[in-house]
């Protein structure tokens, strides 16, 4: 999930155009059974240079099934309603790139195409990867790319105050403590009220043995004490409630934060400014505990469109995970190729990958234990790290009531 | 008679379209348990109120509901008392008069996103400039987290949107102003009235109407304000500033639970209902008012 939610004015004009394109093109490449001529697409890589690479991936293959494809790229909280919307006229775009999260929300309506069933080949993909795809034991999603969370330091800092980069949650504090100096917050990670709070909260949650089901057990309260604790002793500043990830690399690029909580989508970002960083996996509870971290990342689903469009969407989605094109999306969007061989390659190639690289086997879905129900308990995830943080609660009383969204098992 | 007709058509065509159309989809998607897989499969199971059950029995309600009223009422108060002191004291005649009225129109004319990004900067914790000020004038000991923390989010929010609102409420008010004869004043000045009797007994009695209308139009834009709060809290930290507005858009396109959304807007209509139905009844008492006729 890598862009921030910052987007909603241009939302209602361009959400017009798009809702007439996607009517337009289907009532021209659907159609009673003839040749399948054209195909539609839906994506939410408008920034340069995921928009242009996209587009011609699309084209590209499109061409070599054989069909046009036409493409609408929309801003990403617009995405999902505008699929709702196409899947109440039963017209849902042939190929839609969908933030994992939402996946099951769109499966379970029961407008996409079970993959495995069709007939596409998943060897060399890495298990932890088709699992993000998965809803109800069967294939809907497949990524090109994933990508996770690792800890950034601020190399130049950390040398100047001694400070080596910290590998447990005691030496994290400790780190972040003294890397607080007048102006400088040790340490920054964004505990904004929707998702991308909550998902930069799971790894610490799954790190210390607690789960989405009980967010009152007493791991999951451990965890959100040690972000309250860093809150209150000044470490970290109380802003994070209002920071989005893209805010928070803004503080990091800024040298108003030492340290940071990020995704792998913002090294280009980064190699683009003046600094030295290092990135380390995210310290875990304890020396040699297990690190878990969400798995982020697209994937791309396609609808049950009838027999020939599907088989021919399901040609282009081969195509756009082919090798060289996982290799150049990796490259472009600083992901983890979804195959194996082609993420170990990377890894050695470029070190800066490696932290995340190493955290794809282990990565964990974050709807594998509530499905659909996802997105309700995030938001409740989300109020509960924020009212912890923002001072009108303990970390224990705002899981307890953030355990009444979980739905009874 | 047909021409009667098709003066009007055209108004009731665009009504039932844009008006009463969604209105009645809103009221009829509240009864229904609509979640994303009812769009593809058209299966929304009717519940009746339950979805209103769930929303009055939800913790956010309640807090949804105090923070609208407080969000609303401060935001009246202070638009219409600053804008009706600014409005008196463009009155007077001085220099610089029209170069600084049009001056004060800014915050009207920003877009709400610019306006609002602004004042994040402004309330920033660690760099904003009100912070930075407060603590180069000694008046407070360490920085105050203005959109950080649940006791100060709200009042930071209302006063972003006291700011957006000050402009729309001296305007109005100027003009309202401008219409009072001057002679009344004259009169009231020869029987020894001062300037304090003078506004009680002459400038308010005879704004009253305006005043109405004002407060009527702001109570409206107030509680369906939206961008303020979403580009500076996103009704956060931890619903310290969620409204009702605002917990209406986060149910249906955060939690895509439509049904919820749905129910929330509905309540919004009726609170703005009710008080439009005091207005109406009011505006037939100025009707009947001697203020009218001082035109």
């Amino acid at each position: 999930m890598p862009t921030g939610h910052r987007t909603h004015r241009l939302r209602g004009s361009s959400a017009l155009a798009a809702a007439g394109l996607l009517t337009l093109t289907t009532a021209c490449g659907g159609g009673g059974g003839g040749e399948v001529t054209s195909l539609t697409a839906m994506d939410y890589n408008l920034a340069e240079p995921q928009n242009g690479t996209t587009k011609k991936m699309l084209q590209e293959c499109g061409e070599q099934a054989g069909v046009e494809i036409e493409r609408e790229a929309l801003p990403r909280d617009q995405l999902m309603p505008q699929l709702l919307q196409g899947a109440s006229q039963q017209e849902l775009p042939d190929l839609m790139l969908i933030d994992n999260p939402d996946l099951p929300q769109v499966a379970a309506t029961g407008a996409l195409l079970p993959l495995d069933e069709a007939g596409f080949g998943t060897e060399g993909f890495y298990p932890s990867v088709l699992r993000v795809g998965t809803h109800d034991d069967t294939l809907y999603g497949i990524a090109p790319g994933v990508n996770g969370l690792a800890l950034f330091t601020n190399t130049a800092v950390l040398d100047d105050a001694g400070v080596e980069p910290p590998r447990t949650w005691g030496e994290l504090r400790d780190a972040a403590a003294e890397l607080t100096r007048g102006d400088t917050k040790g340490f920054a990670f964004s505990a904004i009220g929707h998702e991308e709070g909550t998902w930069t909260f799971e790894p610490f949650l799954w790190s210390n043995g607690a789960t989405l089901t009980e967010l009152d057990s007493p791991e999951a309260v451990e965890a959100l004490e040690l972000w309250s604790d860093l809150v209150e002793e000044g470490s970290v500043s109380q802003s994070v409630v209002n920071w989005s990830q893209a805010d928070v690399n803004d503080q990091f690029l800024g040298e108003r934060a030492a340290m940071m909580i990020n995704g792998s989508w913002q090294l280009p970002v980064l190699d683009e400014q003046d600094i030295d960083y290092d990135v380390v996996p995210l310290p875990v509870p304890e020396a040699g505990a297990d690190p878990a971290t969400p798995m982020g990342g697209e994937v791309w689903a396609i609808a049950r469109n009838g027999g020939e469009r599907e088989q021919k969407a399901v040609e282009v989605l081969q195509c756009l995970l082919s090798d060289d094109n996982m290799r150049q999306w990796a490259e472009l969007n600083a992901y983890v190729p979804a195959k194996e061989d082609l993420a170990r390659a990377l890894a050695e190639e470029n070190p800066q990958m490696a932290p995340f690289v190493e955290s794809v086997p282990t990565a964990r879905a974050r709807t594998a234990e509530l499905g659909e129900h996802y997105p309700d308990v995030s938001s409740a995830i989300a109020d509960a790290i924020q009212q912890a943080l923002a001072g009108s609660g303990t970390a224990k009383e705002a899981l307890a009531q953030a355990q009444q969204s979980v739905p009874d098992a | 008679m047909a021409a009667r007709i098709g003066f009007l058509a055209p108004i009731v065509v665009y009504l039932a379209a844009f008006f009463g159309y969604p209105l009645v989809a809103n009221i009829t998607m509240a009864m229904r348990e609509y979640t994303a897989a009812s769009f593809y499969t058209g299966e929304a199971p009717f519940v009746g109120l339950a979805n209103y059950a769930a929303v009055l029995s939800d913790p956010v309600f309640g807090t949804a509901m105090a923070n609208t009223a407080v969000f609303t009422a401060a935001s009246l108060a202070f638009q219409f008392g600053i804008g009706l002191a600014l409005a008196v004291f463009f009155q007077r005649h001085f220099p610089l008069n029209g170069v600084l009225r049009s001056l004060l129109l800014i915050p009207w004319l920003l877009p709400l996103v610019v306006s609002g990004t602004v004042w994040r900067w402004i309330f920033d914790q660690e760099y904003g400039v009100l912070n930075q000020t407060l603590l180069g004038l000694g008046v407070i000991d360490s920085a105050v987290p203005w959109l950080s923390s649940t006791a100060m989010a709200l009042p930071s929010v209302t006063v972003a949107n006291i700011w957006v609102g000050i402009p729309f409420n001296m305007v109005i008010l100027y003009g309202g102003l401008q219409s009072i004869p001057a002679h009344l004043y004259e009169a009231a000045a020869l029987d020894g009235a001062g300037p304090w009797q003078r506004f009680r007994h002459v400038t308010w009695p005879l704004l009253r109407p305006v005043s109405a209308v004002v407060l009527m139009l702001g109570l409206v834009y107030t509680l369906k304000v939206f961008d303020v709060i979403m580009v500076l809290t996103q009704g956060g930290p931890a619903n310290a500033t969620q409204t009702l507005t605002t917990w209406s858009y986060s149910l249906s396109f955060g939690e895509l639970d439509f049904g919820l959304g749905a129910a929330v807007g509905n309540l919004l209509i009726i609170i703005a209902l009710v008080f439009a139905l005091f207005y109406l009844r009011g505006l037939r008492t100025f009707g009947a008012s001697p203020a009218r006729k001082g035109r």
